[in-house]
């Protein structure tokens, strides 16, 4: 049965190593994944704890329907105090870690610690061991994985690493698995190499007893149908995500200079048309690739075509590549976009971050805040494409006064750049936003403001308000599981209603990632994908477990709150810039610049901003300053946190 | 009967490598997600993003059969297919081993041997393969498919050449 794989506790400073099993009752509070990692992450964390000290606690974790019959279950999930923010650090990922996690016994690894030098934890049906990894210390993330596979004589095995960056302690280093499933963001790569952990291996061969499998499969077919027949999914079953910047950039929603434009010029080299045409070119017409289960197959294989690297295999670009190394740095070229793709894969280090940063300290070079001096030389200007490759390895390698600095995320690297730096950085809670420009859409920018985890489009992001859907859509969409009868626009330029859309997507997420289940199967990109009514049947076939809608949603809405309580007790306040629900000033004081007739002009208008977040923050129960209510904590069962159930 | 005559047809550069194949036949026949007990296998070099499903190929002169010592392996006309006699089997695992294609596994858990037996006509694995890696066909079109595709590049080689020949 799925609900009968453990957690594991694992103490990298004394080696101990006990297993349980996960209660009923905490699976109905928290279903697992995402949602039981917040909950055992504020049970297991002190206030303030050093991310990078032995007490920041790692948890590792499958969603409940992992490796079932669910499509697509297999999102890992990563979470600890992050190293970049002081708040919460969380990242999700694909491959097949998770899956092979489920069939060798456990759903969640709970490690503290630090080992005294480079190991890695094997699990083997039930059996948990730590092995030294010394000799597989410094390698790349892929080649970490052979390594592995080679000292233990067993090529079925699947490891998440962290790369170089995670050794060096990059603050945005990632997780990884296979050739470029990362766990990105908010640097768990990081805090894996803070505890001497350079990878986690699982191999399983152990049975997950369907509850109901002929009704599994038969739903399992129906959401595939439903899953592959969304245009918005055969789309990026062909493109892979490089379609999103394409189509977004058209509008002008692309960050380009680092925030100085909303839309990159000259673009025609890193269309997703032309990536496609490279991928197909040095991979063949059947150049697509999925992870565990899924139909979609958004991951595109390319093997880099010229320049240093060329004739390398690799997979991606993801969409986020494109607006790392293409549009914010300006330099849209498809060799620079693959390189760069390419080198933040094998060092295991953040895309999004690693761009937004170069970006950033492009303008800062631009205004003369940082001269050749900093950068040893390197002309950082924007277009540069050559620097944009050398500063990725820079910042891996923490080369130069520049690479050092900004491996320490762009807050440290702002107080130590000092002048007006800061102004320039786009970020909320320390975290670097998405390559995206919000300025014309107020929903998305709420979303960017609110994340649990700092800027970002895949915690609440109502991706669907582009589209101009018909209010009575909309309408279908966001009054269920539970009813609204509040307002809400068609129109992606206004603001009424918004705040509803992002509570509403916030929870969709959240239950998408305690089922462990991929975005791309749920109301993200498309608005037809299954949701709330489908996980409840999914559920009850799987596992057996009896869960109407209504109350996977308030499962979603608890671990939503857990994910606040610990951001609060680390210090989260409504408007600080630096640890708030707030965006970069220029947000409100610089129009687009470029871009569609409705879109060139604008930004957000404060005052309605700041009423969304008023809005934003009564649908989640809290009060004027982002703090839960007695009441809420009471309705949602956590008034006595931490409670310490698991 | 409509299955039968028809056979397995695995085309595997169409394979992502998802592994849904693997889920669904261990979840159809044993009501279990574990690819161990899955009748098809997809073997992958990840490192050059190449992946190879492998099953079984219900073989003419099939050496599983031939070699079983207590003759439990016989041929099912109506589903051109190979089937264990679990009545008879012995599990001495001699098909495991003789089988080119490794496409006979063991099944450590209920110790059985165990291979693809086409879902009595409705193979799993080729119904969940949205990009049609699998398919299941008349013996008869087995090459159609890959005549189809060597046809197409050559019209393609053939349009270019032409292209080619017009610059000049």
């Amino acid at each position: 049965m799925p609900l009968d794989r453990k957690i594991a506790y694992i103490d990298l400073t004394t080696g101990d190593i006990q297993t349980k099993p996960i209660p009923l009752d905490v699976r109905k509070k928290f279903l697992g994944g995402r949602g039981l990692d917040a909950y055992l992450l504020y049970n297991h964390t002190e206030k303030g704890c050093d991310p990078l000290g032995p007490k920041n606690t790692l948890m590792v974790s499958g969603g409940i329907l992992t490796a079932t019959c669910a499509s697509a279950t297999a999102r890992t999930h990563i979470m600890a105090k992050s190293p970049l923010t002081g708040l919460l650090g969380s990242a999700n990922m694909g491959g097949f870690f998770a899956p092979e996690m489920a069939w060798a016994g456990f759903h969640h690894l709970v490690i503290k610690g630090k080992a005294k030098h480079p190991v890695y934890i094997y699990i083997h049906n039930g059996e948990i061991e730590i092995r030294d990894a010394r000799d597989i210390w410094g390698q790349s993330v892929t080649d970490s994985q052979w390594a592995i596979r080679e000292d233990l004589g067993d090529q079925e095995v699947k490891s998440l690493v962290c790369g170089p960056a995670g050794e060096n302690l990059v603050r945005f280093a990632n997780v990884m698995t296979g050739i470029k499933n990362s766990g990105g963001r908010s640097g768990m790569g990081c805090v894996l190499g803070s505890k001497n952990l350079k990878a986690v291996a699982v191999r399983g061969t152990m049975d997950i007893k369907i509850a109901r499998p002929k009704e599994a499969l038969e739903y399992n077919k129906r959401f595939i149908d439903q899953i592959v027949s969304a245009k918005v999914n055969q789309t990026q079953g062909a493109l892979g995500t490089p379609f999103i910047w394409g189509a977004t950039n058209s509008w002008g929603g692309i960050r380009t200079r680092n925030f100085q434009y909303n839309q990159c010029e000259y673009a025609d080299d890193i269309e997703p048309e032309r990536i496609d045409e490279i991928c197909e070119e040095t991979m063949g017409k059947y150049h697509m690739t999925g992870c565990f289960g899924c139909q979609v197959h958004c991951r595109a294989q390319y093997k880099i075509p010229s320049g240093p690297y060329a004739g390398t295999y690799d997979e991606g670009p993801e969409y986020t590549s494109q607006g790392a190394f293409g549009g914010e740095t300006d330099t849209p070229r498809a060799i620079t976009v693959l390189t760069g793709n390419h080198l933040v894969n094998k060092f295991g280090m953040d895309n999004l971050e690693t761009g937004s940063l170069i970006s950033w300290a492009m303008e800062l070079y631009e205004l003369g805040i940082i001269t050749s001096k900093e950068t040893d030389g390197i002309d950082l200007k924007f277009g540069n494409d050559d620097a944009v490759i050398e500063m990725i390895d820079r910042i891996c390698f923490r080369k130069g006064w520049l690479g050092d600095t900004l491996a320490d995320g762009g807050i440290a690297a702002s107080e130590k750049i000092g002048k007006n730096s800061f102004n320039y950085l786009i970020q909320v809670k320390g975290m670097s936003n998405l390559h995206s420009d919000e300025r014309a859409t107020p929903a998305l920018a709420l979303n960017s403001a609110t994340g649990s985890r700092g800027s970002d489009h895949l915690r609440s992001r109502p991706a669907i308000d582009l589209y101009h859907l018909p209010e009575e859509v909309l309408r279908k969409i966001y009054s269920n599981p539970v009813p609204y009868d509040g307002p809400l626009s068609s129109e992606h330029t206004e603001y009424i209603g918004k705040p509803w859309q992002v509570f509403w997507q916030e929870n969709c997420y959240m239950g998408v990632d305690c089922l462990g289940i991929c975005k791309y199967h749920t109301t993200f990109l498309g608005a037809t994908l299954p949701n709330f009514e489908d996980w409840s049947k999914v559920l009850y076939y799987n596992t057996g477990l009896e869960m109407t809608p209504e109350e996977i949603w308030d499962v979603a809405v608890r671990c939503n709150m857990i994910e606040r309580l610990f951001n609060l007790r680390e210090g989260l306040a409504r408007d600080d810039l630096k640890k708030g629900d707030m965006l970069n000033h220029r947000y409100f004081d610089e129009p687009c610049r470029r871009g569609a007739i409705d879109v060139v002009g604008r930004k957000i208008d404060k005052k309605k901003f700041i009423q969304m977040i008023d809005e934003f923050y009564e649908h989640k129960g809290l009060d004027n300053n982002g703090v839960p209510k007695p009441e809420t904590l009471k309705k949602l069962g956590l008034k006595n946190e931490p409670s310490h159930l698991v | 009967m409509e299955s039968m005559g028809k056979v397995l047809v695995i085309n595997y550069e169409k394979c992502t490598g998802c592994r849904l194949c693997e889920l669904v036949c261990a979840v159809m026949h044993d009501g279990i997600s574990n690819p161990t007990r899955s009748r098809i296998k997809v073997i992958k070099w990840e490192a050059e993003g190449l992946y190879i499903p492998m099953s079984c190929q219900q073989c003419e002169d099939a050496p599983c059969m031939n070699v079983c010592p207590v003759k439990a392996i016989s041929r099912d006309e109506e589903f051109g297919r190979l089937v264990i006699d679990y009545d008879v089997c012995i599990g001495c695992r001699s098909c495991v081993a003789v089988c080119p294609f490794g496409a006979m596994s063991f099944n450590s858990i209920d110790k059985k041997v165990f291979k693809c037996d086409l879902c009595d006509g409705d193979p799993q694995c080729v119904r969940f393969c949205e990009v049609n890696a699998i398919e299941y066909v008349d013996a008869d079109d087995v090459s159609l498919l890959k005549k189809k595709d060597a046809a197409e590049r050559i019209s393609i080689a053939g349009k270019e050449a032409a292209a080619l020949a017009a610059q000049v």
